[in-house]
């Protein structure tokens, strides 16, 4: 019976035969034989005899015949040992081994764990990264195809009859596609996309797949899961995976880490469904108060510029309007004006000033009146604001352009002549919605080619800025600015103001700012354009 | 500073394209005498014979793409030129640009029948030379593709919200001026982090396009022809996690430019006031001609803040050596532009960074007569 020396660096080893060790040991000669086992490894390797040569388990042989001497670890039967090696004073050698077993698989539970949450953080945020239903369901497929399965398809539901799908197929190939299936088609589909829980895998047989399902060249499905996308209290479609014939069918845990994913899923298309919904309310009704595109009306040019003091909105206080002759009034009515107010409160009043004014048309040839009746609508409501505004009646005589205009309360339109002087226009009146009477001047103004009418609001003038800051842009800047817009277009005096303020702006903050520019064109057409068709030569 | 009082001056302060210079564009032969026949009614702020030109040009057989690019493309190239060159006033430039965006508008809209997907073209913040991107978005859709176009100075907020609504499934950006490379970047960044590539293009990112890398653009093109190419070529790669602007420009941290950025109009007030006691000639001038020299000033220290931005002298002295040329051509010696980079460095004693940016501009204007 070999004793094992007291060196062998392990301390306990050395007062421990072999036979008392709470280990299996085995003891090897130099010859490479077994000479000793004790009962733990006897009861371990039952094919293991004294003095014949270790040949199981085969990775333990290796190790002891290796010319380096190295740890040593593999599976006994269902368990799995590391072995450690003790060189005995006779030149044998013990082997200890260790089970391993409840460590490695603690270990690889681990691993999995980590890898769970390294993708669901990962998911998270690209998931989060997008408030577009179309992309959420395209990173929804690719991530659950790269991670889960071999191929994905999300379903959104629909009250349409065509299911809206995306897929990701085995490449890694996305695509989107509407199919005319009923989900009654697939079971556990139908249940999916109203939000019942999950059939499992097992019960669903992959070869009732419709067509659809099976993206191309993918081969014969071997497993399928549906998981239900849950929604902000709506089901926000259904999830499927597929996995090929050869690969393995989906355990519970996968399903149900399938469906830790599908909750995040869920969650970002609900929050991208909502989004666009709420857009689409938000562009209604922002559409009907967006100042209008202008071009030309009537051989006559205008063009229009806005930016709202909320930089991230597209409607302000200001407001501007171009209404073309109709029956009722032989000339086009353009209007300017400023509601007292910022943002979207301010912007809901343009609309029923912009909206009054319209029905009011057939009184333009009266400017006067035309505020008159404005004043009584805008007193008569229950909010009390007030606002001031240009009207400009404007009419085509041969290459001239005649102006009829009022102001009320507003900043005094400016007049840009050919050779760059800049005039003041001669009206002056109340502003609307606080006198219970009001009085406005008007003044005719002719335009020769080239010259320009430029209505503002006080956004422009008031603008706050410059190169040494906090300096008020003023009605001196503007007008020099606009002596050198003689003989432009419309759409470039419009640009030039715009650029100038939003210069001497800078980063700071500004109010609504509108401009509008009515011009006599400098071409030689003489046309009856609305704006759309070009024109004709005259000669 | 002496720029307004000089003679030849249209009292335009520098204020367009500094820094980058233009290139003059390949242009096919035959749209030449297009382009020359464009110039003509652009020039003379004619708007429709300008139409007449396009129209004829399409009728004479030009592909769309051709009177886009090398016709109306090359003159507003043209217009720069001219501006530059103190041949065109600034009102002149502005009206070629409505007409040219006129002429564009009525191009024939014949598109191909399937999409071959969404994309975003806008200019950055405060970027007010929208028709590059015009003719980048006109040039996208004719090679058939579903372009939303957002035009001028588009907040960065705005721009990722029309993102999450359209769902393109890429961003190209435009800007001109290197002054916008900090909200350009800002863009950029944001873009990514909602999942979204970023095309970068235009004059502010350097003819090599070195700008749009250090700002961590997933591509860059030179013109509208190569941005077309680079996407019909493949979809742009995916971009890179959500990160701090600070990530990409480390040398950001030692707060240069923040403080340059930040203190720019008192920068501007200080250097104006010290240059008129060193300038006994500045005390005759008028408020304009002060505010023109505040302006100019004002244009110095913003292109120092946007070389500190990406730590390149060269955005610096590109715009010296740019702004030397235009007065030149406006008869002010470049020299005049010495004392008030003297007296911003005397400012920015304890900003080695800011030093060396100044101190390089002024090597490059010391060798201009």
């Amino acid at each position: 019976m070999a004793t094992l020396p007291e060196s062998v660096g392990m301390p306990a080893a050395g007062a421990v035969g072999p036979a008392g060790a709470p280990y299996p040991v085995v003891v090897v000669d130099e010859g490479g034989r077994v000479v000793e086992l004790n009962d733990a490894a006897s009861a371990l390797l039952p094919a293991a005899r004294i003095q014949e040569p270790l040949s199981s388990p085969a990775w333990l042989a290796s190790a002891h015949h290796a010319a380096e001497h190295r740890e040593a670890s593999g599976e006994v039967g269902d368990r799995y040992f590391s072995a450690q090696r003790s060189s005995l004073a006779d030149g044998g050698t013990a082997w200890w081994l260790v089970d391993e077993t409840a460590y490695r698989s603690v270990a690889a539970e681990l691993a999995t764990e980590r890898e769970r949450t390294r993708f669901l953080a990962e998911a998270s945020s690209a998931l989060l990264a997008s408030l577009n239903l179309d992309r959420c369901m395209e990173v929804t497929a690719t991530l659950a195809a790269a991670h889960l399965a071999d191929a994905a398809l999300v379903i959104a539901p629909t009250r349409a009859r065509k299911l809206p799908v995306v897929v990701c197929d085995h490449l890694g190939q996305l695509s989107q596609a509407t199919v005319s299936s009923k989900p009654e088609a697939v079971l556990g589909l139908a249940e999916a996309l109203r939000g019942f829980p999950p059939v499992p895998s097992r019960w669903i047989d992959p070869a009732t797949a419709p067509d659809w399902l099976v993206p191309e060249g993918f081969g014969e499905v071997g497993s399928l899961a549906i998981t239900p996308l849950p929604g902000h209290g709506v089901p926000a479609g259904a999830l499927i995976l597929l996995r090929r014939a050869r690969q393995t069918s989906f355990t519970a845990s996968e399903e149900a880490f399938a469906g830790l994913f599908a909750a995040r899923a869920g969650a970002a298309m609900s929050a991208a469904r909502l989004y666009a919904e709420q857009n689409v309310v938000a562009d209604t009704l922002v559409r009907a108060l967006l100042p209008p595109a202008l071009h030309q009306v009537e051989g006559v040019e205008f063009a229009g510029g806005y930016r709202a003091s909320v930089e991230t909105e597209l409607i302000g206080g200001d407001f501007y309007d171009v209404h073309p002759p109709g029956e009722d009034c032989p000339e086009t009515l353009a209007v300017l004006g400023d509601v007292a107010g910022k943002g979207l409160e301010a912007a809901v009043l343009t609309g029923k000033i912009r909206n009054t004014l319209h029905a009011l048309l057939p009184m333009a040839d009266d400017h006067a009146r035309m505020l008159r009746r404005l004043n009584n609508a805008m007193r008569g409501s229950d909010r009390v604001r007030f606002a001031t505004l240009v009207l400009a009646s404007v009419r085509r005589e041969d290459r001239d352009v005649l102006l009829r205009l009022t102001s009320a309360g507003h900043p005094v339109p400016l007049i840009v002549r050919r050779d760059g002087r800049v005039e003041e226009a001669d009206t002056e009146g109340t502003l609307i919605g606080v006198l219970p009477t009001i009085s406005s001047r008007t003044t005719h103004v002719r335009l020769a080619p080239g010259e320009t009418c430029l209505l503002y609001t006080d956004g422009v003038t008031e603008a706050r800025g410059g190169p040494v800051g906090d300096v008020m842009f003023g009605e001196q800047r503007l007008k020099r600015a606009l002596a050198e817009c003689a003989g432009i277009p419309a759409a470039a005096v419009v640009e030039r103001v715009q650029m100038l303020t939003d210069e001497w702006i800078g980063e700071g903050r500004h109010d609504d700012i509108a401009v509008l520019a009515v011009t006599a064109p400098r071409g030689a057409h003489l046309s009856a354009v609305d704006g759309t068709t070009r024109g004709r030569y005259t000669t | 500073m002496t720029t307004t009082s000089a003679p030849g001056r249209d009292g335009e302060p520098v204020r367009h394209r500094g820094g980058a210079r233009l290139a003059a564009p390949e242009r096919a032969e035959q749209a030449v005498e297009w382009m020359d026949k464009l110039w003509t009614a652009v020039r003379t702020a004619d708007e429709y014979s300008a139409l007449d030109v396009i129209d004829n040009a399409l009728e004479a057989g030009l592909a769309a793409e051709t009177v886009l690019l090398d016709v109306i493309g090359a003159v507003q190239h043209k217009v720069g030129v001219e501006w530059a060159a103190n041949r065109m006033s600034v009102a002149d430039e502005h009206a070629a640009t409505a007409i040219n965006d006129r002429v564009i508008a009525a191009l024939p809209r014949q598109r191909p029948a399937t999409s071959r997907g969404k994309l975003t073209v806008a200019c950055v913040d405060k970027e007010w030379h929208a028709l590059p991107a015009r003719l980048l978005a006109e040039t996208l859709r004719l090679r058939g593709w579903q372009v939303g176009y957002l035009g001028a100075q588009v907040p960065t907020a705005h721009l990722v919200s029309q993102i999450h609504r359209s769902g393109a499934t890429a961003v190209c950006l435009s800007a001109a001026l290197p002054t916008r490379l900090p909200p350009a970047h800002a863009a950029i960044t944001a873009v990514q982090a909602v999942g979204t590539p970023v095309m970068v293009g235009g004059l502010a990112f350097g003819t090599d396009g070195r700008h749009a890398r250090s700002l961590g653009a997933d591509a860059w093109a030179p013109e509208a022809r190569a941005a077309a190419d680079r996407l019909a070529a493949g979809p742009l790669p995916r971009p890179r996690p959500p990160h701090q602007a600070v990530d990409d420009l480390p040398h950001l941290a030692d707060q240069e430019y923040t403080m340059v950025a930040r203190s720019a109009r008192s920068l501007v007030r200080e250097t104006s006031q010290r240059l008129e006691r060193r300038l006994p000639a500045m005390r005759s001038y008028d408020d304009e001609q002060r505010e023109r020299t505040a302006e100019d000033l004002a244009h110095i220290v913003d292109f120092l803040a946007a070389a500190l931005y990406v730590d390149d002298a060269d955005v610096f002295t590109g715009f010296l050596t740019w702004t030397a040329e235009v007065l030149t051509a406006r008869g002010v010696p470049a020299h005049s532009l010495l004392p008030g980079l003297d007296l911003l460095e005397e400012q920015l004693h304890d900003f080695p960074r800011a030093r060396a940016v100044i101190g390089t501009g002024r090597a490059e204007l010391a060798t201009r007569p």
